[in-house]
């Protein structure tokens, strides 16, 4: 069950001093309409995870932790190994998160950071079957956003990449039919780097990277994710706004430039 | 995978079930299916077979969700344990909540909440059978279900899948193109106001296949709405006559 929830009262305050800047295409915080705030990485702090990196995007921070497990195939997928993504909306990360199971948003990110990875075929789901249609590994990728400041689809899906790059997987031997542990570690291979680039709408103006303010004022969000070479691997809109199908081709094309300075940035590609 | 993939679209351009690739599945609506139900459309779309109540406005419980300028929306879609292969356990999972929340989100700019301030408009998706496209064939019906209700509307919105099926872009996936294609993309689109209400993607498409899916679903979109406005018409004008004698 999905309940239309309360928008913040600042909102309709905010709502039209921002419509005000975006039709000079201005922004509160100085902003050009398309450009991102400043993205910070670091990664490998957590020695208990096989992997973690921690992403601020502007005020936003999501940490993430791989953890990796032995585990069974999914039935359907005898000859793969297992991806499970799970994000928390934690209580300390903003007022507007409370605790307890996971309600429809944290649901729609980790389904969304789910859908970037894995169809953008980032991951060799079958280099992770250790002993096809028995024995798999499973990864775990837990998002946590820290600190809610706007986007954190963006940034829940470079932390996830940023962590699965930093991700080093146990080497295991079959002896008979148990794998084990052979004390060596191996860094995860990643095929692809997929981005995500996040557009606030209002009215007929659209600006990425929407800061908290603008999420508040905003009728509606679309999402990206493009693998390196430039094609698509996940969309969503998001919230009640709804936007004309031009606006919708518009944004594809910003986000693919913004999708390759990101990946220059991250030196996920050379051009 | 080592096992072959089933081939998806034959020698002569055309798919699994006969359809050409911008071909919609046959489509079937019954308005007022439900009798309590304020407003009720039984929707079918090839194999798919969706039932949707709407009840309301009236009371909202807890009295603390209510908003004072406007009705609240609640919307579940859920999928009946028969509705698949392999019985789906009965509790909502993670896919039907996030499916209920961007299904509200869609058809929140259609109804004219503001009329009804501190109410609940309640909307009830069942997926009886699943084939494919369930999310926007369960909001086709939402739409209709709402108009049957009596609920004023600024206008329908009809929902539409694109996907890519052996290399294809083809309109209104069915069950196998769902799973074995490239990818999938659910689009609802609100003919009156030329906006796109949902819009999900997820498999693998070119930038160019994008382009071309949004406007292959649009297009989809818009013989869909035809549909509705004709199965609404159909319920709701009278014949000219039966019209004088009511008024006499």
């Amino acid at each position: 069950m999905s309940v239309t929830r309360d928008r913040p009262v600042i909102s309709r305050v905010l709502h039209q001093e921002l419509m005000d800047l975006l039709a000079r295409d201005k922004r509160m915080d100085g902003r050009a309409l398309h450009e991102f705030r400043k993205i910070e990485v670091e990664t490998g702090m957590l020695k208990k995870a096989e992997g973690s990196a921690l992403v601020s995007v502007g005020g936003t921070k999501v940490l993430v932790g791989i953890k990796v497990d032995l585990g069974s195939p999914f039935p359907d997928t005898p000859n793969q190994g297992v991806l499970t993504v799970n994000a928390e909306l934690l209580p300390l990360a903003s007022p507007t998160f409370e605790a307890g199971p996971p309600d429809e948003r944290s649901i729609a990110l980790a389904r969304y950071v789910d859908r970037s990875i894995r169809e953008s075929k980032a991951i060799d789901l079958e280099a992770l079957a250790l002993q096809p249609g028995k024995i798999v590994q499973v990864l775990y990728i837990d998002v946590y956003v820290l600190d809610y400041n706007g986007n954190m689809t963006d940034t829940a899906v470079l932390a996830a990449v940023k962590a699965l790059e930093n991700t080093n997987l146990k080497k295991y031997t079959l002896e008979g039919d148990t794998p084990t542990f052979n004390g060596e570690l191996a860094p995860l291979a990643l095929k692809d780097y997929p981005v995500s680039t996040t557009f606030g709408i209002i009215g007929e103006k659209f600006f990425l990277d929407p800061d908290l303010e603008e999420e508040h004022a905003a009728e509606g969000f679309m999402s990206y994710t493009y693998t390196q070479g430039g094609n698509l691997c996940a969309v969503m809109k998001n919230e009640q706004g709804y936007l004309t199908p031009s606006q919708i081709l518009d944004m594809l094309d910003v986000g693919w430039e913004k999708a390759q300075e990101i990946g220059r940035s991250m030196n996920w590609r050379k051009d | 995978m080592t096992e072959e993939k089933t081939k998806l679209i034959d020698e002569e351009g055309l798919r699994t079930d006969g359809r050409k690739p911008d071909e919609l599945r046959p489509i079937r609506i019954e308005l007022g299916y439900l009798k309590h139900a304020d407003g009720s459309a039984l929707y079918e779309q090839g194999k798919c077979k969706i039932l949707v109540a709407v009840f309301g406005p009236s009371e909202v419980h807890p009295k603390h969700i209510e908003l004072p300028d406007r009705a609240i929306l609640k919307v579940r879609y859920h999928m009946a344990p028969f509705s698949v292969d392999e019985r789906k356990s009965p509790a909502p999972s993670r896919r039907e909540m996030e499916l209920s929340m961007v299904v509200r989100n869609a058809l929140e700019p259609i109804v004219m909440t503001e009329l009804f301030p501190r109410t609940v408009i309640e909307i009830f998706i069942e997926i009886l059978q699943a084939d494919g496209g369930t999310r926007v064939a369960g909001l086709t019906a939402a739409a209709l279900a709402l108009a049957d209700a009596g609920i004023p509307l600024r206008g329908l919105v009809a929902g539409c899948a694109v996907g890519k099926a052996d290399g294809t872009m083809v309109l209104d996936l069915n069950d196998i193109e769902d799973k074995e294609g490239d990818a999938d993309m659910p689009i609802a689109y609100i003919p009156t106001m030329n906006k796109v209400s949902l819009l999900q993607m997820d498999g693998l498409l070119t930038r160019d296949e994008f382009r071309q899916g949004i406007s292959m679903a649009i297009n989809g979109s818009m013989r869909i709405y035809a549909l509705q406005a004709a199965a609404l018409k159909s319920k709701y004008s009278q014949p000219e006559n039966q019209e004088k004698e009511e008024t006499q």
